[in-house]
Formats: C-alpha cells, structure tokens, sequence
C-alpha cells in the first residue's frame, strides 16, 4: 500500500485548485478583480503636470496645488457611463475631502454639459484633452481617482467607480489616518 | 462575372478577406514617424507592450484609446532621444511590470517563471518513480516461486482445453 500514495496525489491537487478557486472567489467579491492592475504609483509623489481650467470661475490644477492638504483626484469624462454612477457618491464624498476633478479625453462644451446637468461637486477642474497627464498618473480606464496625502504622496487608488463599500471600508479610514 | 458559380465566388470572398485580415493593423498611418529607422524601434517595442485596457493584446495590435495613446506616447520618446530601454522604462514607471507582455525575472515574477518548470519536475519525478515501479513489478512477478506439481499439471491442462 505503501506506493499507492501518488495514486492520491490528483485528489491532492484537486483539492488545492478549488481551495484556490474558492479563496479568488471571496477576495472577487471583496472588490479585488483579476483585470486590475496593482498601481506602482502609491506611496510616490503625484506626477508633475499643470492643466488648463475648464470653467471660467474654477481654477486648473497642477502638482502644487496638491501640497499642505488631503485632496482626492478624481479622473471623469462625459462620456463614461461608470462616472455617471459615480457622481452622487462623489458628491457627499466632496464635504469630506479637498476634490479635485481632471476631465479626461473630452470635448469642454460636453463636460461642462455633463456638469451643468448633474451638478458640480468639484473644487478645481482640469482639462486633459490628450490624456497625458492621466497617462502620468497610471490611468487606463476612466472614472479613476487618486487620494493624495498632505506632502503631495499618491496614498491609494480607486479603480472605477467608488462604491460605498469602498467608501466606508477603504476611503474613510484612509482620510482619518492622513487628516490626523 | 456571371459564369462564376456562386460557391466559387464565395471562395473567392474569403480569399480576399483572408488577405485583408492579414494586413490588418492598429497602428494608423498619421501616428507613424518619418524616420523609418524610428518606426521600425517603436514598431519592435510596441509589440512588447501591453494595453492596459484589453491586457491580452500588445499595443501594437490594439485599437483602444489608450493603446493609441501609449503608441503616440512611446513615438514622442523615441524622437526625444530616449534609448529603448528608457523608454520601455517610461512606462514601466507608470504602470509596472504589467505593462510588459515579456516580464522581468525578479522576487515578484519567481513564480510565474518557476512555477511551470517545478511543475514539469515534478511530472517527470512522477512519471519517472512510475516506470521504476511497473519495471520493479515485472522483475518480481519473474522471480516469483516456481510452481509446484499440481500448479503445472493444472496449467498444461488449462492449455490444452484452450487449444480446441
């Protein structure tokens, strides 16, 4: 019986795929999906970039402006269905955090559109309008935001729209830490 | 065309879309550099790239946004100088070794580059302790004790009534 045991050993590694399997299930289901991809950016300083206003009676930004206090980077174009979901959560989100707003790869006239119909919850808007800067920061897809920390550090980064889990679990604790 | 049978025509459909599936690229004639010794270098490197959107893809082969973009992008560096190295680094910086389809062996990849060898070991060490067995198996059946007088008389016997 001795050499029977290899016999078992496809059992073994069954065992240990659907192990596998059931663990990526629980982390999908915390909000870890396979198609994102870890940023290398958290914990370095924001990129250097300086971008045009959007609006008459709302200033641009740039890296310096992201200096001395909490302030959430949020990247949104008019035409991300996502973002649209999105924009509420952003709303109640701007009484407790400095947001910022970049548009990303899209017309002026549509974003201020976009904004003039859903309201505009933001503190500063940015033009990206080849999306270089987006680039700089490591987006792929919009909406993405960055949460910045007081010394101008990128701390995390939300990819997609914010649910309010990420909001409660993640986004909340991360604010008090930096706000202390 | 008349005298061509449908069934040949169709054929002939697909031939020619086979060719143009074959020509297809995402690369768009107004991103292309002058230089063509340039275009070449972002051509080679673009292939090694991947989009971040489709992630299966390089960014030479994608038509999303961003591919375009990291395309244009990855020109701009070229013709600023950068060696490809730099800028294959450039986006590295940005987006990690993600955007490698060809990942550098580190403490993070061990297992990706690994893995599939131990595997492999392992199959062999399997197959290999396998064969030993089965050979050990038969050498053991050989040097079984020889039967005894009643075993032959029973076997010839068995034998013989086979042969009817």
């Amino acid at each position: 019986m001795m050499r029977r045991w290899p016999l078992l050993l496809p059992v073994l590694v069954f065992f240990v795929l659907v192990g596998f399997f059931i663990w990526r299930l629980v982390l999908m289901g915390q909000g870890d999906m396979p198609n994102m991809i870890p940023s290398v950016m958290i914990d370095k300083p924001a990129p250097d970039f300086e971008l045009p206003p959007l609006l008459l009676n709302k200033p641009g930004l740039k890296t310096g402006d992201l200096q001395g206090r909490v302030t959430l980077v949020n990247f949104f174009a008019s035409w991300c269905v996502p973002c649209r979901v999105e924009h509420p959560l952003l709303s109640q989100l701007a009484e407790r955090v400095n947001l910022v707003g970049i548009v990303y790869k899209d017309k002026p006239e549509a974003a201020r559109a976009w904004l003039a119909q859903l309201g505009d919850p933001y503190q500063a808007l940015a033009q990206d309008s080849d999306g270089h800067t987006g680039i700089d920061f490591g987006v792929y897809g919009v909406p993405e935001s960055y949460l910045i920390d007081k010394h101008g550090r990128i701390r995390y980064k939300q990819v997609g729209p914010f649910t309010p889990e990420d909001i409660s679990g993640k986004l909340v604790p991360l604010l008090a830490e930096l706000n202390k | 065309m008349m005298w061509i049978k449908a069934p040949v025509r169709g054929l002939a459909v697909l031939a020619f879309l086979l060719v143009l599936q074959g020509t297809a690229v995402a690369v768009q004639p107004n991103e292309m550099l002058q230089d063509p010794k340039l275009e070449a270098r972002a051509r080679e490197l673009s292939k090694d790239l991947r989009c971040l959107v489709c992630q299966n893809q390089s960014i030479d082969d994608s038509d999303a946004d961003l591919a375009k973009d990291l395309r244009i992008l990855l020109r701009k560096r070229l013709v600023a100088g950068d060696s490809d190295a730099q800028a294959k680094q450039y986006l590295v910086d940005r987006y990690g070794d993600y955007v490698l389809l060809d990942p550098p062996f580190k403490a993070s990849t061990v297992v990706l580059w690994v893995g599939p060898l131990l595997l492999l070991l392992v199959a062999v060490w399997l197959a290999l302790s396998y064969a030993r067995r089965r050979a050990l198996g038969t050498v053991a059946d050989a040097q079984a004790a020889p039967l005894n007088e009643g075993e032959s008389r029973r076997l010839a016997a068995l034998l013989k009534s086979e042969d009817k």
